[in-house]
């Protein structure tokens, strides 16, 4: 498997690696996938009182394109409001990222990720 | 010490330098084709041929006229397997044995015969990776015409019990064939004592070209095969096509090495090997796969849970290793000898398999060790599994989504 | 040390200096397995990638069209086992003077359910074009005519046959080992004129033995002979044998480069060769043929094939009786009793075949070396008497 630069970049340089509290006031987590799939992504988001995601931070298990891809997620949805987050689309990551075939299922995982994460945050604020 | 380091001899092992200085004369003034029965050159490749003959059958105790060249073990095995059974169907019987942890080579080609009539049982195998000798007993059926057990495991170096095999398989009257394509020159093998019928040897598993195999085909009690390659009548019909003098010499020699060296060979891989595992047992979840007794010393088969196979080959780039075998790593399947061991999915995507080899050297040992603990760490910082199991969540209880 | 002369390329060809180097890195550091997915493993796989370009490149192919494998032998079987394990059993036709790994196969075949025709060939050892027709219209479901003889060096029109079997709806496949290197290949050219499927091997154009190539259209159904781990699209299971594959891809390419030169070359020692046999009052089978420039077969009446290659071997001069690689069995070659040849003449036979590092002065001691000794064998044969 050849990658492309940006997913070895992402890979060996991850952006927001951690984690926040699940209960800490404006988190939403999103855990997507399944051991047996070969990745599991954990997505975090921090939304501030105007609606605005100010951080994200990620864990993910998984071949170095869902790493990529959710590290690059973690660095989209920053700055975005949880609205324009969801607008987020598998393929926009898998062309940033020159995701082979085979490997787009990773972007979907990250898109659904941001899903699961701001599905969490509206449930927890009651929207 | 030249990175990345070679870890992986059991998908295959450089040409050992003195193999490689016997063959280059058959690739310059000895060119001949063996075949060639009018003049000096084609006596030259054919005597180099049947030297080499005789250094393989050395090797395991054979009659030099018992062995066949083919262009590899997959060859050997499909040789073996559809060779016997298209020639003893009639009067033995249309069912094979063989077991779930064999060589894909092994179990296609009884996939194969399945689509032709033939019934099959697949062996399971114990937790260990090795079978269970009354298992096979019970599955033997009064059509049972093959069995085949390969020697060694080319995932997780197990040494299948085929001396009792073959005990088995005789007094029943049915034939034995092994795969040893992972075996030679890391386990001794007596064909005059062991009752095998069939055996399969690759080249370049032991330090010899590409491109070169052979099968040992009994003489006593005599064992017949059906040919699959048709043509000019070579290796007494059992395999026609020109013979490739300079791998053929290249195995011979690769062998004659073997025999020699083996005994002193595997007791430094085996040292080396120890070292390894010696130097990763501090981290935690990490998983032996296959036993460690009934083993060749060469490999070490790995889980280290929570971390994903492929990214961790990614992180390991200064290894040379596999997470799986290397002839099913193009798909992205677990592995399915992991599988058979009882090993759940995720165990088996994160498996490597470290096989050490002739020019495997303890500075080599020591920085592999060095970035397993660099590696694994990091990719546990990252992995929400790990995360999970660090604050005592169970993770066989978890709901997964599903995609 | 004295090395003889070497006039057997049809047997098997010395290995080119070029290609040689080629494959070396491959017998030495880099040795990964092509299937393995790390550094090693790429660098094999990205070698193998380049030599099927090269190959597909000499031959008008494209790569993808392409299944690597051990020997020539090994691609005819694979071609005429894979095609009909596709096929209900029905007619197969092959040559009469086919390739043993392509007659063989074909027998086996005819025992397992298939009809079986062999075609006949004129006195020149050109497929009967009127057999053949006639066999078209069983419709037949495979058919293999080789390109070129590996004995006499004889030429099919195959471009004319294949057009000619296109309404049959058969897998017409040929056997190119011979043509390879001698004469121009093109197989897009061959396979719109509806050839399916083509043989190609190394050892015969200055690469190494053990690397060889199916060429097929790839809508042709094909059930693999080696089952396993799926290398070559499934249809060739076994570790490559990559430092064989990179020499072949070298032989290739340079194979390509000497057909400007070599067989006009080439074709002017036959010529003389010819001449100076005729002048000894050998018979030379299929003269009047199209043949391939290198390949010169012949027998002197009264002469046996055997004891003359015996004496010209010891003369210093390496040439065939019959070809290598049915000399497993003695007898007389079927190529000749196919082309109405009396037994006893076709004992006799002897075939010359050159290659590109003989000169006109090997060509010239050949002769008086074959005089000298022809002549005291009459003279043998005549006291016997």
């Amino acid at each position: 498997m050849s990658y492309s630069e940006k997913v070895i970049d992402h890979y060996e340089n991850p952006r927001n690696v951690g984690a926040f509290g699940k209960e800490e006031e404006g988190v939403g987590t999103g855990m997507v996938g399944a051991p047996a799939c070969g990745d599991v992504m954990k997505l975090q988001i921090k939304v501030n009182k105007d609606g605005i995601i100010e951080d994200a931070k990620f864990k993910t298990y998984g071949c170095g394109s869902a790493i990529a891809s959710s590290s690059l997620v973690t660095e989209w949805v920053k700055g975005k409001s949880v609205d324009q987050a969801l607008a987020i689309k598998n393929a926009d990551i898998a062309e940033e990222l020159a995701l082979p075939p085979v490997k787009i299922h990773c972007s979907i995982l990250a898109e659904d990720a941001i899903k699961a994460a701001v599905a969490d945050y509206k449930k927890k604020h009651g929207e | 010490m030249k990175l990345p380091i070679y870890l992986d001899y059991s998908a295959t092992t450089p040409v050992d330098p003195r193999v490689a200085e016997k063959m280059i004369p058959y690739l310059t003034e000895f060119f001949g084709n063996p075949a060639s029965r009018s003049h000096s050159f084609g006596w030259k490749a054919e005597e180099a041929v049947e030297h080499a003959r005789a250094q393989v059958a050395a090797l395991v105790n054979a009659d030099p006229k018992e062995i066949v060249w083919t262009s590899g073990a997959t060859e050997s095995n499909n040789l073996a397997i559809k060779g016997a059974a298209h020639f003893y169907a009639g009067t033995k019987g249309k069912h094979i044995i063989t077991v779930k942890t064999e060589h894909k080579a092994v179990l296609d080609t009884c996939r194969e015969l399945e689509r032709e009539g033939f019934e099959v049982t697949y062996l399971d195998v114990q937790e260990n990776g090795l079978i269970d000798l009354q298992a096979l007993q019970a599955a033997l059926r009064p059509d049972t015409v093959l069995v085949s057990v390969m020697l060694v495991n080319n995932e997780i170096g197990v040494i299948q019990p085929i001396a009792e095999i073959g005990e088995i398989c005789r007094s029943k009257g049915i034939l034995f064939h092994v795969d040893a394509a992972q075996a030679t020159g890391k386990v001794d093998i007596d064909l005059a004592a062991l009752k095998v019928d069939l055996m399969s040897f690759s080249a370049h598993k032991t330090y010899g070209p590409k491109g070169i195999g052979a099968l040992y085909v009994r003489r006593k009690p005599r064992v017949r095969l059906e040919a699959q390659m048709h043509g000019g009548g070579h290796e007494r019909g059992f395999r026609s096509g020109t013979l490739a003098t300079h791998q053929i010499v290249g195995m011979g020699e690769a062998y004659a090495i073997a025999k020699a060296e083996m005994a002193e060979e595997n007791r430094r891989i085996g040292a080396l090997r120890d070292r390894l595992l010696k130097g990763i047992q501090d981290l935690p979840a990490t998983y032996v796969n296959g036993d460690l007794e009934q083993r060749v010393p060469h490999n070490l088969n790995i889980s280290f849970a929570y971390v994903e196979g492929e990214s961790m080959m990614m992180a390991l780039k200064d290894l040379a290793v596999s997470s799986g075998s290397a002839c099913t790593s193009a798909s992205l399947e677990p592995s399915y000898v992991l599988r058979a061991l009882g090993r759940n999915d995720e165990l088996a995507h994160s498996s490597i398999r470290f096989t050490l080899g002739r020019f495997t050297t303890e500075e080599e040992i020591d920085y592999a060790i060095k970035q397993l603990h660099e590696k694994i760490g990091k990719l546990r910082e990252m992995s929400p599994l790990w995360e999970m199991v660090q604050e005592g969540v169970d993770l066989n209880t978890v709901q997964w989504a599903a995609h | 040390m004295f090395q003889p002369v070497y006039f057997d390329h049809n047997a098997t060809t010395p290995l080119d200096p070029a290609v040689r180097k080629a494959m070396l890195p491959w017998l030495g550091k880099r040795f990964g397995n092509a299937s393995s997915r790390n550094e090693y493993g790429r660098m094999a796989r990205a070698a193998i990638d380049a030599a099927r370009q090269q190959v597909a490149a000499a031959v008008g192919a494209h790569p993808t069209e392409l299944i690597f494998v051990s020997g020539g032998s090994e691609a005819n079987n694979l071609l005429m086992k894979g095609v009909v394990a596709c096929r209900r059993p029905g007619l197969l036709v092959v040559s009469a003077i086919e390739h043993p790994s392509v007659l063989r196969p074909a027998e086996q075949l005819a025992k397992q359910g298939w009809l079986l025709h062999k075609l006949a060939v004129d006195t020149c050892g050109i497929i009967d074009a009127d057999d053949f027709a006639e066999s078209l219209l069983d419709m037949p479901e495979l058919v293999s005519i080789m390109l070129a003889n590996n004995e006499t060096g004889v030429i099919q029109e195959i471009e004319t046959l294949a057009t000619t079997a296109k309404a049959a709806n058969a897998c017409f496949h040929t056997d190119a080992v011979q043509a390879l290197g001698r004469l121009p290949l093109d197989f897009r050219a061959l396979n719109a004129a509806g050839v399916r499927a083509m043989t190609i091997s190394s050892h015969k154009i200055y690469g190494p033995q053990g690397a060889a190539a199916l060429v097929v259209d790839k809508r042709v159904e094909l059930q693999p002979l080696i089952a396993g781990g799926g290398q070559e699209r499934d249809l060739r299971s076994g570790t490559e044998n990559v430092a064989a594959i990179v020499g072949f891809g070298v032989a290739c390419e340079l194979a390509a480069q000497r057909l400007n030169e070599a067989p006009q070359r080439l074709r002017v020692l036959r010529d003389r060769l010819e001449a100076g046999l005729l002048a000894m009052g050998a018979q030379i089978f299929a003269q009047s043929a199209k043949r391939l420039p290198n390949t010169s077969f012949f027998a002197f009446p009264e002469i046996d094939g055997e004891t003359l290659v015996g004496k010209l071997d010891r003369a210093g001069f390496a040439v065939a009786s019959g070809s290598a690689c049915s000399s497993v069995h003695p007898g007389p070659s079927h190529v000749l009793l196919a082309m109405q040849v009396a037994p006893e003449v076709a004992l006799g036979a002897v075939r010359v075949s050159l290659g590109v590092a003989n000169t006109l002065d090997q060509v010239e001691c050949f002769l008086a070396a074959l005089q000298e000794i022809s002549v005291s064998l009459k003279r043998m044969t005549a006291v016997t008497i």
